[in-house]
């Protein structure tokens, strides 16, 4: 980055030079330079601040607006609402009055709302009324092992993806054609599906791997493997393309006419602008990512969000499944929301408000 | 709307904006098939094996009988867990039932979980991305704005949270799992439907004019729309493996049901012991998951290609 600013700007400041030479008395010039050098850069760092803002915001809406969803997904749910959060304990008086005045049900519905946004905001997620403890205090455990899991599924993916892609752009047909069909049968597999089999392999057979549990790094690499190879061989593909088109064009080429090796230029420069597509995309599966982990936790005996959610959805323990929607939206919101920030870092096209435009955003 | 002048410009209209229609319909079908058998004749290996495989699965759907004629849900306590033998090519599972004939008859209710949710998302989604894209602009913001909120979801965890509301079971099932995967048509269907609108010969029309009812069934519509098909038979393979996941932890249609996604969550705890009880229902699975990408893919191919 700091390298393609400064080319880039010693390929401005001579042009600039050549304009004010003609103008300017000589000992005005550096001065004059240097100012306008630093009100540029001012005004690109109050830029990126203002987008960065913006898509803070906008990710604050989004959150707002899913738990807005969520409270009207239960006021239109079969049957009352107060029989939806009882769940299985319908018969429980003492129960009713105290869901009647938590969620404040002997009022009308704005209040209701209200009330429950107040709990969200204060970071309250409300009460299991199966378990009898705060959501919060199950939550708690359980969210650490899903989000690693997933981290650990992502940083997978990423690796496969730009080593496949880097190694097989702009190869023969036959290497391109067996990895295509590679991708597509991983991408096909159900992850659970890929996780019960790496597990009978590696952990039944050859007990490389322990069979359950958060033990360590090595009880999380099995599952990882489950949820990252399929999102990595798709990234790959979306990958791959982008290093195709961008090894098309000049830029490319020069610098293989300068001399540098066909890797080079894909490590260098391609995967550069090959990566932008992937980055979009790859924060569209982080969704998935965070799906599959769920489904795979069951395969892999792992605590999580995925137990927390089977366990609460056989219970009927409504305030538990609507916390772990809310929370599984807040991890993909913010998630994206930082590969937008990324974004911003790794392409400066987009770093100047004209050039955004230009750029097709 | 004075009849005759407008419906005779409206005519002329449509005869010079559109070629296709034009056409008369056996022409269409002999140039339709004609470009089937040209494009099957050019198609590579991956397109055979799959529409072979295709072929395999319409018929355990529609006529499971005539591949394995063995009861599915017929349990043989004396035959319990057997490894893949001549009486049982695919092993028999923890109740002595043939794996082999559950896999066959399991086809059925995961394609038809997988064609509901897909048709219910392309449904509500072409709704949804139409309307979007023919209203005002307050309107379009306020669509496309629920569409973002649903899509913030991860989706099987948005299907995870309708089930809780409305209760596992084969029918939540296909509801929750059409839910969740509305945006991606919804988006791509608004995308498509300004574009139409925003192309010369809508203009024309429109200038010509025509109602906007009438602008947007016969115009708008089959010029919008043409994209639909094709991401569903994509989308499908993606259904079908959110369909197998929600069932693998109990969300979808219980057991006896041979649905994949159910065969391979009673297999997992005999994983140790009997492979073939998870081995079998997953790679029918993956190769169906394979197939509707293959085929989907070939037919986006076509699409894109059309008219260049």
């Amino acid at each position: 980055m700091v390298t393609s600013r400064k080319s880039r700007d010693a390929g401005i400041a001579p042009r600039i030079w050549a304009v004010t030479m003609s103008a300017v008395p000589l000992d005005l010039l550096p001065s004059v330079h240097e100012e306008a050098e630093a009100g540029a850069r001012h005004a690109r760092v109050w830029y990126l601040l203002r987008r960065a803002l913006a898509r803070l915001a906008q990710g604050a809406f989004v959150v707002w607006a899913a738990g807005t969803l969520i409270f009207i997904a239960v006021q239109i749910a079969p049957g009352e609402v107060i029989d939806t959060l009882l769940g299985a304990n319908s018969n429980d008086i003492s129960l009713r009055q105290q869901i009647t005045q938590e969620w404040g049900l002997d009022h009308p519905p704005t209040v209701q709302y209200l009330l429950y946004f107040a709990r969200l905001l204060r970071g309250d997620l409300g009460t299991s009324y199966v378990e009898h403890r705060t959501v919060n205090s199950l939550l708690a455990d359980q969210l650490s092992p899903t989000v690693e899991l997933t981290l650990w599924g992502f940083g997978i993916a990423v690796v496969l993806a730009v080593i496949l892609a880097t190694f097989t752009s702009g190869r023969s047909r036959i290497g391109k054609g067996i990895s295509q069909a590679f991708e597509l049968t991983l991408v096909s597999v159900p992850p659970f599906w890929l996780g019960m089999l790496l597990l009978s392999i590696f952990s039944f057979r050859l007990g490389w791997f322990p069979v359950a549990g958060t033990a360590g790094v090595r009880a999380v690499i099995l599952p990882a493997l489950a949820i990252g190879l399929p999102i990595g061989c798709f990234l790959a593909q979306v990958l791959r393309e982008g290093l195709d088109r961008a090894l098309e064009q000049p830029f490319a080429l020069t610098a293989r006419a300068r001399g540098a090796s066909l890797i080079g230029v894909k490590w260098v420069h391609a995967l550069r602008h090959a990566s932008l597509p992937a980055l979009t995309i790859g924060g569209l599966t982080f969704g998935n990512l965070l799906g599959g982990a769920v489904i795979c936790e069951q395969v892999f005996g792992r605590p999580g969000l995925g137990q927390l959610a089977v366990h609460a959805i056989n219970t009927t323990d409504i305030p538990v499944i609507l916390a772990v929607g809310m929370l599984s939206a807040v991890v993909f919101v913010v998630i994206t929301t930082v590969i937008d920030l990324v974004y911003l870092a790794v392409d400066p096209r987009l770093r100047s408000e004209a050039q955004w435009s230009e750029a097709g955003k | 709307m004075s009849a005759f002048a407008v419906d005779s410009i409206d005519d002329a209209t449509e005869a010079r904006v559109s070629v296709a229609p034009n056409l008369g319909l056996a022409r269409r079908l002999v140039t339709g098939v004609t470009q089937a058998w040209t494009s099957i004749n050019r198609a590579p290996l991956g397109l055979y094996l799959a529409g072979a495989y295709l072929v395999v699965v319409l018929v355990a759907v529609f006529v499971p009988q005539l591949i394995s004629q063995v009861d599915p849900t017929h349990q043989d306590l004396l035959q319990v867990n057997r490894a893949p033998s001549a009486a049982h090519i695919a092993g028999t599972d923890y109740l002595g039932r043939d794996v082999f004939s559950r896999v066959i008859y399991g086809a059925r209710y995961s394609l038809l979980i997988g064609l509901g949710a897909t048709g219910i998302s392309a449904i509500v989604g072409v709704i949804l991305g139409v309307s979007a894209g023919i209203a005002a602009k307050w309107v379009d913001t306020a669509l496309m704005r629920f569409v973002d909120i649903l899509a913030s979801f991860p989706s099987i965890l948005l299907a995870l949270v309708v089930i809780a509301l409305i209760g596992p079971g084969l029918t939540n099932l296909i509801i929750a799992l059409g839910v969740s995967h509305i945006p991606s048509y919804a988006r791509v269907v608004r995308a498509q439907t300004l574009q139409v609108i925003r192309s010369g010969y809508v203009e024309q029309a429109r200038t010509l004019g025509l109602t906007r009812l009438r602008l947007t069934v016969r115009h708008v519509l089959p010029n919008a729309l043409g994209v639909v098909p094709v991401l569903a038979t994509i989308g499908l393979g993606g259904a079908i493996i959110g369909a197998a996941a929600l069932s693998f932890i109990g969300m979808g249609p219980q057991p006896p049901t041979p649905e994949w996604g159910a065969i391979l969550s009673e297999s997992r705890s005999y994983l140790r012991i009997a492979w073939w009880t998870g081995i079998f229902p997953g790679i029918a699975l993956t190769l169906t998951v394979i197939t509707s990408t293959v085929l989907g893919r070939a037919w986006q191919t076509a699409y894109e290609r059309r008219g260049k």
